[in-house]
């Protein structure tokens, strides 16, 4: 990210500022919590009543990490957890604090594994500046005071207090430098399941998304950008609709969209639905997912692909294979379809820019603010709110620039921009599309000597992180199918060719929910099951022969196959898949029984297990597995984004179908933690159920199918 | 003017009767637990209870809906005491992101109202609402809780 330097003082002038305290890594005046406490340190904040406020910087979409970040800051805090309550600090005071609190952005599974070590400082140091406060109080050596339940004890004098009066002097200590963490072994709030913090608000409908935002003379506006990627706004006939009732405003918004600003959301919809819009698609409009197949087709034959990962001869192998099988299989755009519509709320003066939303990067978010007000960035503030959903779309701020844009356009007054569902269908930044083609050569005996995987499609991090290529190659395409590191391959094969050819069509592909591991884990998986099927052996037994040297994954594949009974006959009318993938540091594996009658799927009950090395909190962990299941076997059955005269084709629900509870398998979730290393919770189980399932419907069909979704061959999910 | 009878209170409101009962409800009165999800009657987030009966408030008209009760998920509870759905999505710690469950709660309310101890197949049937999370796993348990609360 790049930031404008924030004038500290101007922060400050806007500020609260109560006594000195002390950043965790920069001691500095500090603001205060937003209920006007003062801080002990950047991550804790103590009342006298004892309520602490523990700062959150990551995103809550429902993923649960403003609960598991809690955790970890109150577990090296022994504080009262009863009285833990959070706040996002927002990223305007992160640029004036000199970012004490890392990354806000909130993807790839890496809430808690990528902070959890300072989050667990912030945590220590604040508890050791507490006891030192209550030492210095009693005029006793710090090491003799302990610290539980937010009360401080000096047991010799039988004396305690409580952190609540302390903390105004804690704030003012110096900050530790030497901050030992606890052992794992003696947690007692990490590993455990306990509540999720914003639960009750969410049933009595007081829980605020960004949709929620009110404003005093706030107006609302709705947007349509370009349906073709890439093409221009070329006119609209604004006198067309001025005079419809709550209108106030039609305005273009950057070179390839327009908005309508009315006094309500229905009357800015209606007049924009009536809007006479002419549009420049370009040389885009052209593209179709015929031309995008036949495009990534060739891609499977082409002679330049990047290598993600080699070891033997591939080419030598086939060639002198006993036997050689091939398979072609193909996945196809999905739409994250975040139930909340994208919105921001924005207010423009010529001296501040304020935006309102739900981000899953308060610090981009941020930045496009910046960057669309033309402001100094101690003139801009970004406000976060609870997400209605996030999947890696709210990771871009796409939505934020426009609303920027559009109240620049009215100054002083506040505008909240609310996309449309079928907006939001059409403008995602989709789950990209690939081909793969798959080549095992076998021994005589049926042993995998040789595979061969050639992936053909789209680059995600081209599109939105190109500075992470690799001498032009995106190393995330391989991500399952590594040699090594947070998202390895489980199988030892003597030659292995694994390659990408990037093939980037025109529609912007996007980070979501799993990303790459969706569709590896379902070419590797049911590719594996196409291998045991050709050499008679039972498909567990198949991957267990290649998985002597992957011991974690071995470990969370057995325990699904122990689980679900395998080697054991299926409930009468049901048959049995198994599959296993690690990405984002987790191990997870996924055994699935189900029934097809007449073309309908049954998914009667999926096992499945994850190794996240660490598990803070596993009731929220299988929230996540079963959650993740719905979005995965929603796009594996009934979800794709086609693409016609280079616009999405789906505008809403009726067109991009999502899972019912009539359809949802019951899941049965081992969460087996071996510990030693920190992997993430919201992704890597999606991977599973899709190759779970489908290996499971060629056990009851004799039919393999290799592309997807799986409605396009008359199967219906029940 | 419209006069609009939601959770008990009378709201007279300046909107055509062609509005969506959900727009009416979230921006004219200013009610925000409603959520938009679709506009299409297809997702359920919107859904509110007309004379008891879960309807998907952005396929109604605000004309539709002049003499009846409108119930919110802020009405729901009565005297800040929470209903048995309510509590039994705490107690089960059912939510995710949460904007699908006003929805999914008043769904599941009018649910219990017809049918006190529906079964896994009265859930299948009548209980249509999507969540993008996948909670539906949460919510089955928590309409058997609530059930036998």
């Amino acid at each position: 990210m790049n930031y404008m330097p924030l004038d500290r003082r101007s922060f400050l002038a806007g500020s609260a500022t109560v006594g000195l305290s002390l950043g965790f890594h920069v001691p500095f005046v500090s603001p205060t919590s937003a209920e006007g406490a003062p801080e002990v340190n950047a991550w804790v904040v103590v009342k006298p009543d004892d309520t602490v406020i523990i700062r959150i910087a990551r995103s809550e979409m429902g993923q649960g990490t403003l609960t598991g970040l809690a955790q970890m800051v109150a577990e090296e805090l022994e504080c009262d957890w009863s009285k833990v309550t959070t706040e996002y600090p927002t990223p305007g005071e992160s640029v004036a604090r000199k970012n004490p609190w890392g990354d806000f952005g909130t993807g790839g599974s890496r809430g808690i594994r990528t902070s959890q070590d300072y989050v667990r400082k912030g945590g220590a140091a604040a508890r050791m500046m507490l006891v030192q406060a209550a030492a210095n109080e009693w005029k006793v050596p710090a090491s003799e005071c302990t610290a539980a339940n937010s009360v401080i004890t000096h047991k010799a004098s039988n004396r305690s207090t409580t952190y609540g009066k302390v903390a105004a002097a804690a704030a003012q200590i110096e900050p530790p430098k030497d901050v030992p963490l606890k052992d794992p072994k003696d947690w007692k709030l990490i590993g455990k399941s306990v509540k999720r913090l914003d639960t009750a608000d969410k049933t009595v409908g007081k829980m605020m998304y960004g949709v929620d935002v009110k404003l005093p003379g706030m107006l609302n506006a709705t947007i349509k950008a370009c349906p073709v990627f890439g093409g221009k706004l070329k006119s609209f006939d604004a006198a067309k609709v001025e005079s419809m009732k709550g209108v106030k405003k039609v305005v273009p918004v950057g070179d390839n969209a327009v908005a309508v600003i009315a006094d309500t959301w229905w009357h800015a919809k209606s007049a924009l639905d009536a809007l006479p819009i002419v549009w420049d698609g370009g040389e885009n409009a052209k593209v179709s997912s015929e031309s995008i197949a036949k495009w990534l087709k060739e891609g499977l034959d082409s002679d330049q692909a990047f290598v993600g990962n080699k070891n033997g001869d591939a080419k030598a192998g086939l060639a002198s294979a006993a036997k050689k099988v091939v398979a072609e299989y193909g996945y196809p755009y999905q739409n994250h379809a975040c139930m909340e519509p994208l919105n921001a709320t924005a207010l423009y003066t010529p001296d501040r820019c304020e935006v309102w939303c739900g981000t899953q990067h308060g610090q981009a978010a941020f930045a496009a603010a910046l960057e669309a007000s033309g402001l100094p960035a101690s003139k801009v503030e970004v406000y976060k709110y609870m997400l209605g959903g996030g999947f890696g779309r709210r990771g871009r701020s796409d939505y934020v620039t426009q609303a920027v844009l559009i109240a620049k356009q009215m100054p002083s007054t506040p505008i909240k921009l609310l996309w449309s569902r079928e907006e939001d269908m059409q403008h995602g930044t989709y789950h990209p599309v690939t081909q793969c083609r798959l080549t095992a050569g076998l021994d005589d005996k049926g042993n995998l000597n040789t595979l061969h995987v050639r992936i053909s499609g789209q680059s995600i991090l081209t599109a939105l992180r190109p500075e992470a290529l690799v001498n032009g190659m995106d190393p995330a395409t391989f991500q399952g199918l590594n040699a090594s590191g947070e998202a390895a391959i489980g199988y030892s094969v003597p030659n292995l060719l694994i390659e990408h050819a990037m093939r980037n069509p025109h529609v912007p592909p996007g980070f979501w929910r799993g990303v790459n591991v969706n569709h590896n884990a379902i070419y590797l998986e049911s590719f594996m099951d196409e291998l045991a099927k050709e050499t008679g052996v039972d498909p567990l037994e198949f991957r267990r022969r290649l998985m002597a040297n992957h011991p974690k994954h071995l470990g969370v594949l057995n325990a699904v196959a122990e689980r679900i009974g395998w080697g054991t006959p299926a409930p009468a009318g049901q048959f049995r898949g198994i599959a296993q993938f690690m990405g984002y540091g987790s191990y997870v594996a996924a055994a699935a029984e189900v029934s097809v009658n007449d073309n309908k799927v049954k998914v009667h009950r999926i096992v499945a297990a994850t190794d996240p090395g660490y598990a803070v909190n596993p009731g929220q962990i299988e929230r996540q597995i079963s959650g993740s299941f719905v979005y995965g076997l929603s796009a594996l059955f009934l979800g794709e984004c086609t693409v016609k005269d280079g616009a999405i084709e789906q505008t809403n629900f009726d067109t991009y179908d999502s899972m019912r509870i009539a359809q949802m398998p019951k899941v049965e979730c081992i969460v087996m933690p071996t510990g030693g290393f920190w992997g993430g919770v919201g992704e890597p189980t999606i991977s599973v159920a899709p190759p779970a399932v489908l290996n499971a419907i060629f056990a009851a069909t004799g039919k393999r199918y290799r592309s997807f979704p799986l409605k396009n061959h008359g199967l219906s999910l029940v | 003017m419209l006069r609009l009878t939601i959770n008990g209170k009378s709201h007279d409101v300046d909107v055509e009767s062609e509005t969506p009962l959900l727009w009416v409800i979230r921006d004219s009165i200013g009610m925000t637990g409603t959520k938009y999800g679709c506009g299409i009657a297809q997702c359920g987030a919107c859904t509110v209870h007309i004379d008891g009966a879960a309807v998907r408030s952005c396929g109604v008209t605000a004309g539709d809906a002049v003499g009846k009760n409108v119930t919110t998920i802020e009405g729901l509870a009565e005297n800040g005491i929470l209903t048995k759905v309510q509590q039994a999505w705490i107690d089960l710690d059912v939510p995710q992101c949460g904007y699908c469950q006003s929805g999914m709660i008043m769904a599941v309310s009018a649910l219990l109202k017809e049918k006190p101890k529906p079964t896994d197949a009265d859930i299948d049937n009548s209980i249509t609402n999507i969540c993008r999370c996948g909670t539906f796993q949460q919510v089955r348990a928590a309409i058997h809780a609530a059930a036998s609360a």
